[in-house]
């Protein structure tokens, strides 16, 4: 009869005992990433900054993506958040300062998976009003079309890797860029990057809305064939 | 009277409080093709098919006149004729930032 009374006590603290989402975000998430808004407005405040905002981390990512990521993270961004940071002269240019970047830390299966489901909660509606669901029209586009778009006529490449070790260092790469977030949120987040962080170093090229749709699919093709390849 | 002096002057410290100087925007910004120095030795450059403008070279800079280096900051290359590589920044900073900007560059260069 004890052994039903354990049983039923255990069932009852064990809801308890899992690791609380938002918890693990307060904890060990927030000294680095902002985890409520509004983004930096001034350059000083940007430079507070030692990861990416995540205070509409439902809106941008991806949840299947987020959590295997916070169980094996691995650098999106080969000169660190923020690049200008981590930084130093070489021999013909600049390159990261690899001594600066510090690894992200990993999470246990459990934590990623409450931390994930506390993350895609993370939605403003002040933020989720830029994102119509359906905003990214799908389509296929062939690789070398794709680039054509990304580097010749907009020049994304400058500050973005299409694989790895060719494309510019300062931005995250790209090629894993549709498996980490939701296509709606690239589609507005190319349109106007100020609207969601007014002070990053991404540029609004004011590119024309058919060129997004191209940009997006062109994402979609890269992941899907980063993906393959694993 | 006083209260509208120290309302003047609480205006003038706020806004001189929450402008960003062209030192620290060219950090933020342009570094990252134009290099730490200046000197077109970015992060970025590696890969580039067109190399970044040496702000450090008086012969490079010398024949942009300030009018064009205001207007390739804020619409980008292609509005001077030059590379689809050099964005525009008119999203991202004011006029008066871009002007503060090109007499940055002006110092870099030691010309115009």
């Amino acid at each position: 009869m004890k052994r039903y009374w354990l049983l039923i006590g255990l069932w009852i603290a064990a809801p308890a005992l899992a690791a609380d989402g938002k918890d693990i975000l307060e904890q060990q998430c927030a000294s680095c990433h902002a985890l409520r808004g509004p983004a930096a407005q001034t350059v000083a405040e940007l430079w507070q900054r030692k990861g990416p905002d995540l205070f509409y981390a439902g809106i941008k990512y991806k949840r299947d993506w987020l959590e295997s990521w916070l169980i094996k993270p691995q650098r999106l961004r080969p000169a660190g958040y923020l690049y200008f940071q981590h930084i130093k002269p070489g021999d013909k240019q600049d390159v990261p300062d690899t001594q600066t970047l510090t690894p992200h830390p990993a999470l246990a299966a459990s934590d990623a998976k409450a931390a994930s489901d506390a993350l895609l909660e993370l939605k403003p509606p002040a933020l989720s009003a830029l994102v119509t669901a359906g905003d990214f029209k799908g389509g296929d586009i062939s690789l070398s079309s794709g680039e054509m778009v990304f580097d010749k006529f907009n020049g994304c490449l400058a500050c973005h890797q299409i694989e790895h070790d060719f494309g510019g260092l300062s931005g995250p790469e790209v090629y894993t860029g549709a498996k980490r977030m939701q296509e709606d949120y690239l589609v507005s987040f190319i349109r106007n990057p100020q609207a969601w962080n007014p002070k990053i170093p991404m540029p609004n090229k004011h590119t024309a809305e058919p060129n997004i749709q191209k940009i997006v699919q062109y994402l979609v093709a890269l992941a899907r064939g980063a993906a393959d390849e694993k | 009277m006083k209260s509208n002096s120290l309302l003047f002057l609480l205006a003038l410290v706020s806004s001189t409080v929450s402008a960003t100087s062209a030192e620290d925007n060219y950090k933020t910004y342009c570094w990252q093709c134009h290099g730490m120095q200046g000197n077109g030795a970015g992060v970025n450059v590696g890969d580039m098919s067109v190399q970044p403008r040496d702000h450090t070279s008086a012969k490079a800079m010398g024949g942009r006149s300030d009018a064009d280096l205001f207007k390739v900051i804020k619409e980008g290359g292609l509005a001077i004729d030059k590379s689809v590589l050099m964005p525009p920044w008119g999203a991202t900073l004011s006029d008066d930032e871009i002007h503060e900007l090109v007499k940055y560059l002006r110092k870099l260069c030691q010309c115009g």
